[in-house]
């Protein structure tokens, strides 16, 4: 069995008065994908900053496993325009890093020839495998993703979240995603917590998708444009887990509005 | 003549070398107005030295750190914006300090010597605080260099990879008040921060790893003291200035040259 690496027990974090998460319930075990997803401003991202430390909870608590080490890749990079820096040595800054492992890392995410890169003329899908590669290099056991696929097109989003399955299931560690992206991440995920505030409802991809609580933030699954043009791309339709639907399903085309 | 010239120069590579890498960070980290302000209360540090009648350049550095925990809890707070809150804080002092100086009736002190730096005027005792400071500057910037560096590149990752960021955080201050405390014979309280941030620009130019940065900001450094000098002696123009002139003419030629960055 997967051992337990981070239970969230009843975590409240308010802000002036304000409540910004409440009666948090949430666990990540190993080898185990947890996607948290939620409109703008719901929580989800203050939620990543208490597992990490970043910010305190005002109330409840968080387990951590006493192996728990944790990779993280922020939502972005800002570096300091005035602060020459090479991947190389933006690598070499994790602390305790092997640096025998900064190429092999690099390459593995496909971008062995960024070593000697300057970090601020990267492309939005090459810093994004930095990022990821940084936080590899941390040797977790469980990574912590905020928004993996910010500012990256379609097809490097589905390579992104690719990799990031690989990783999985190569390293066998947990995996904490942000997103509100809600097509391609669900294919690619065990486990869907939805946050407003609180946990409207969470469970396998399939089960929160038909859940009234995530229907009312987000609608219906297939009823909105984007998973009409989504589904376009392809001569099939995938199903809420990414198998392969039936070419001939009556319903694969149904949602298209310009047929 | 010789003597206090050969003098002058040790002591001006000496806070030049330090200032640089130290600079390097002020300029990454967008500190440059925030060592105006220690700069700026370096001189009521210095009447407050005279007042209590202690070692001056503790006096300052005490000050400065005591200023920089100061400038930290009011920002966590919050009450204004920071620029604000430097602008007020630096000119305050500043102005205290002059109001403090006037107090000294029976010590005359050189005032200009002190807003403007005289490196002509440096004794063998500064030179050792100098090479002293400096020392441990850099034994303290070489021990942390990956930490501050962490710090300074993205504090959040930082602190999730276990780095303790509060404390970098206080020990850069740290070095900083201390460049000041050195610095400040050479180039004077309202010059203090060009000698850093000057030659760290100049080499952002030329640099493409961080410590090249550093290393190539205590060349220059040290290239504007040098120029600065001779100019002085050359034709009797304030030191202090003419060290900063110089560094100037040096990030403009830098800039408008096409100089390839080193690999």
């Amino acid at each position: 069995m997967n051992k337990r690496l981070v239970a969230f027990d009843k975590i409240g974090i308010s802000f002036d008065g304000r409540v910004l998460l409440e009666n948090i319930e949430m666990t990540i075990s190993e080898g185990e994908i947890v996607t948290l997803i939620g409109p703008n401003g719901s929580g989800k991202s203050t939620l990543i900053r208490t597992l990490l430390g970043l910010q305190e909870a005002t109330s409840g608590e968080i387990v951590r496993h006493k192996t728990l080490r944790i990779g993280y890749m922020p939502q972005k990079l800002h570096i300091d325009p005035t602060l020459p820096l090479t991947v190389k040595h933006f690598l070499a800054l994790v602390r305790g890093v092997d640096k025998q492992q900064i190429l092999p890392t690099l390459e593995k995410l496909g971008i062995g020839h960024l070593l000697r890169s300057q970090v601020h003329v990267l492309s939005g899908g090459e810093t994004q495998r930095v990022l990821l590669a940084r936080a590899l290099l941390n040797r977790p056991n469980l990574l912590v993703l905020d928004e993996p696929v910010q500012g990256v097109d379609v097809n490097g989003q589905v390579e992104l979240y690719n990799l990031i399955e690989n990783i999985r299931n190569e390293l066998n560690c947990g995996v904490l995603m942000v997103s509100h992206d809600l097509h391609l991440v669900m294919a690619k995920t065990d486990t869907v917590v939805c946050v407003n505030q609180h946990v409207c409802c969470s469970g396998s991809p399939q089960h929160v998708t038909g859940h009234p609580a995530y229907q009312a933030l987000f609608g219906v699954p297939g009823a909105d444009e984007s998973i009409a043009i989504y589904a376009h791309q392809h001569d099939h339709v995938h199903d809420d887990h990414g198998g392969i639907l039936s070419g001939k399903d009556d319903d694969a085309h149904a949602n298209c509005k310009h047929h | 003549m010789l003597d206090l010239l050969l003098r002058a120069l040790l002591g001006g590579l000496g806070v030049a070398s330090v200032a640089g890498p130290l600079g390097a960070f002020v300029v990454w980290r967008r500190m440059a107005y925030f060592g105006d302000t220690l700069a700026h209360s370096a001189l009521l540090g210095v009447a407050l030295g005279f007042l209590l009648d202690i070692n001056l350049n503790l006096a300052i550095i005490v000050l400065c750190v005591g200023l920089a925990l100061v400038l930290v809890t009011l920002q966590k707070k919050h009450i204004i914006a920071t620029d604000t809150l430097l602008g007020i804080l630096a000119h305050s002092a500043l102005s205290l300090g002059l109001v403090a100086v006037s107090f000294l009736d029976n010590i005359r002190i050189d005032l200009m010597a002190y807003l403007f730096g005289d490196l002509l005027a440096i004794s063998q005792v500064d030179v050792y605080w100098i090479y002293g400071g400096g020392l441990a500057v850099i034994a303290l910037l070489v021990t942390f260099w990956k930490p501050l560096l962490a710090v300074t590149v993205n504090e959040e990752l930082a602190k999730v990879e276990g780095y303790p960021v509060e404390a970098i955080r206080l020990l850069l201050m740290l070095l900083v008040a201390l460049v000041i405390a050195v610095a400040m014979k050479i180039v004077g309280v309202l010059l203090i921060t060009s000698l850093m941030i000057i030659p760290a620009a100049t080499a952002r130019k030329l640099s493409s790893t961080p410590v090249q940065m550093a290393s190539f900001a205590s060349l220059i450094g040290c290239l504007s003291v040098c120029g600065g000098l001779w100019a002085s002696y050359r034709w009797d123009t304030p030191t202090g200035p003419s060290v900063v002139v110089c560094a100037a003419l040096l990030f403009l030629i830098a800039y408008t040259l096409p100089f390839k960055r080193l690999r």
